[in-house]
């Protein structure tokens, strides 16, 4: 089986708004995080969805829900501390009401990226069925600079090996679950990317094409770009 | 949910543009898979509609010849993933006489309405039929094969009955898909196929003969003619078939001209000839041609004409689509993994 894993666990506070969590914010006629959730309710490759919201949300994600897509194929459940929670949290709820196989794939995606496609959800899961995890990318056009006191450039990488990660973020479930388990603590807080996680402990991650306009929405520009995207007029209130 | 459209703005200029797609009640989503470039698509592409037409129905979603399969049917009459061909035009008023292609309300996509390229089409359930044991390339060109569809039915309707002798002017693609069906709706009769260039020509080996319009024997003569020329050549078609058809034969026509052609009304009227005119096609048109495309022979003859067949994964692919189809003889079908 193949699952959907949306992330809606943040509560956005780069927004500057700190009443409405930023996946719930009105993008056309719409939530944003219902945008992302119709596209993993079409896709042909998708059997499951798990939405992970903050635990005082969880009504309120439900209401949404019932209001907009009336589907059974959504649960929804509490998200975690971290990112890395979240997903286990989704893992371990797919594991305890629909048992796991070795096959079984999670693609996991940032509620906040509605301009996600069909190509990508299906890139992502064709190219999982031969690995453990695989990470959505584009290409880096601007130069990276790295900087280790924050005060003077330490590293420019070369910019032909850059890319800029964005989700879906998809993994072979039990092989996640398992490789979750031998993080330490202090690894489970340093670590805020779940292919980070494979990367150190040595799991092969391949990589597939995003798109330049797969925008996370987390702040007022952002969601006044997507705004305009749309071809909506931006009201900020 | 947010829908990817490309547009043209401009003639050669394509535009990513994005659009919010209401959630279905009753509606088809469906996601193109296989689409193949019409001679309309092309010409507003290189810009060659008159200005007052550009203007008027630029920026405009090209394609209307299309295959997809359904993303989500909120009753579940169609299944996830079925496949099925996509109807460009959509009737908004029953009529019980006027067939709906020929409807003045009707919308045609990709000429009053926008086309197929997008990454999803929301789509009327009447709109879609679903097909079986078909390639997929090869159903792209179930729409082309719906107009000669809806033309042979047609002439058979308004024609006389002697049909001993057909013929079709023209060695493009309508040409070839129209003679195709025209000798599968009547194997016995003779069809003979007329062209200006020998190495199309050669493609039509199910025809009965195949002639290059500046060799005609004047004792040619057909009972009825079917012209798919087109463009500048359609007058000098036109007034070909006027001379070598027999009295009170159909002239079909099916080609699209930008320039009216003149006709010589004396010699119609003399002959007292039927000048039947044929554009795109209907629900039923397509189904027929569905039908069609289940023997397998017809299925070959098809993919014969598929020059092309361009994987689309971005803007730039498209562009290269539609360039490298201005070079193919007959069809270039893209691949659409948009």
């Amino acid at each position: 089986m193949n699952y959907g894993g949306i992330l809606a666990g943040g509560i956005g506070r780069r927004m500057g708004r700190s009443d409405l969590p930023k996946q719930f914010l009105m993008l056309g006629t719409k939530p944003i995080l219902i945008h992302t959730i119709e596209q993993f309710l079409v896709s042909s490759e998708i059997d499951k969805i798990v939405l992970a919201v903050p635990q005082n949300w969880k009504s309120y994600a439900e209401d949404l829900i019932k209001k907009y897509c009336q589907s059974d194929d959504i649960d929804i459940i509490s998200g975690g501390e971290t990112r890395n929670d979240t997903i286990l949290n989704i893992c371990n709820h797919i594991k305890d009401t629909y048992g796991l196989n070795n096959d079984d794939i999670i693609v996991t995606h940032d509620s906040v990226r509605p301009f996600i496609t069909q190509r990508i959800i299906k890139d992502n899961i064709e190219i999982c069925k031969s690995t453990d995890a695989v990470d959505t990318v584009i290409p880096a056009y601007d130069t990276i600079v790295e900087s280790k006191d924050n005060k003077k450039i330490s590293s420019i990488p070369i910019r032909d090996y850059m890319y800029l990660g964005q989700t879906p973020q998809t993994f072979k479930i039990q092989t996640f679950i398992k490789v979750y388990s031998t993080l330490t603590n202090e690894e489970k807080n340093i670590l805020t990317d779940a292919c980070k996680m494979f990367v150190i402990k040595n799991k092969e991650v391949k990589i597939i094409m995003g798109e330049s306009y797969n925008i996370k929405i987390t702040t007022p520009y952002d969601l006044k770009m997507a705004s305009l995207m749309l071809g909506e007029e931006y009201k900020d209130d | 949910m947010i829908n990817e459209i490309i547009k043209l703005t401009a003639p050669k200029k394509l535009e990513l543009n994005f659009e919010e797609i209401k959630w279905p009640k009753n509606h088809v989503i469906v996601k193109p898979t296989y689409m193949s470039i019409c001679a309309a698509d092309q010409r507003y592409y290189q810009g060659k509609r008159k200005k007052e037409a550009l203007e008027k129905k630029l920026p405009l979603t090209l394609i209307h010849e299309c295959v997809g399969e359904v993303l989500y049917d909120p009753k579940d009459e169609f299944k996830k993933g079925e496949k099925v061909v996509l109807i460009p035009n959509t009737p908004y008023e029953e009529d019980s006489v006027i067939k709906e292609n020929y409807r003045q309300s009707t919308k045609f996509r990709s000429s009053n309405y926008d086309g197929f390229m997008q990454s999803m089409v929301y789509m009327r359930r009447d709109r879609i039929i679903p097909i079986e044991n078909i390639k997929l390339e090869i159903a792209s060109m179930l729409e082309l094969m719906s107009v000669a569809v809806n033309g042979i039915e047609n002439f058979i309707e308004k024609a006389h009955a002697r049909k001993d002798n057909l013929a079709v002017w023209g060695d493009g693609s309508v040409a070839y898909v129209t003679a195709l069906i025209l000798k599968s709706y009547f194997p016995n009769s003779k069809l003979t196929v007329l062209g200006v260039n020998k190495d199309k020509l050669g493609y039509f080996s199910f025809a009965d003969d195949i002639k290059l319009v500046n060799e005609i024997n004047k004792n040619f003569r057909v009972d009825h003619a079917f012209e798919c020329v087109g463009g500048a050549g359609a007058e000098s078609a036109i007034e070909q078939i006027i001379d070598c058809i027999q009295p009170q034969g159909c002239i079909n026509l099916l080609g699209v001209s930008e320039n009216p052609p003149c006709i010589n009304t004396r010699m119609i009227l003399e002959k007292g000839l039927i000048l039947l005119g044929n554009s795109r096609s209907g629900y039923s048109d397509f189904k027929k041609s569905v039908q069609l495309l289940q023997n397998l022979q017809i299925q070959d003859y098809i993919e014969n004409i598929i020059c092309d067949t361009i994987e689309i994964n971005s803007l730039k692919d498209i562009y290269s689509a539609f360039d490298a189809d201005l070079n193919n003889n007959f069809k270039t079908v893209m691949k659409w993994n948009l």
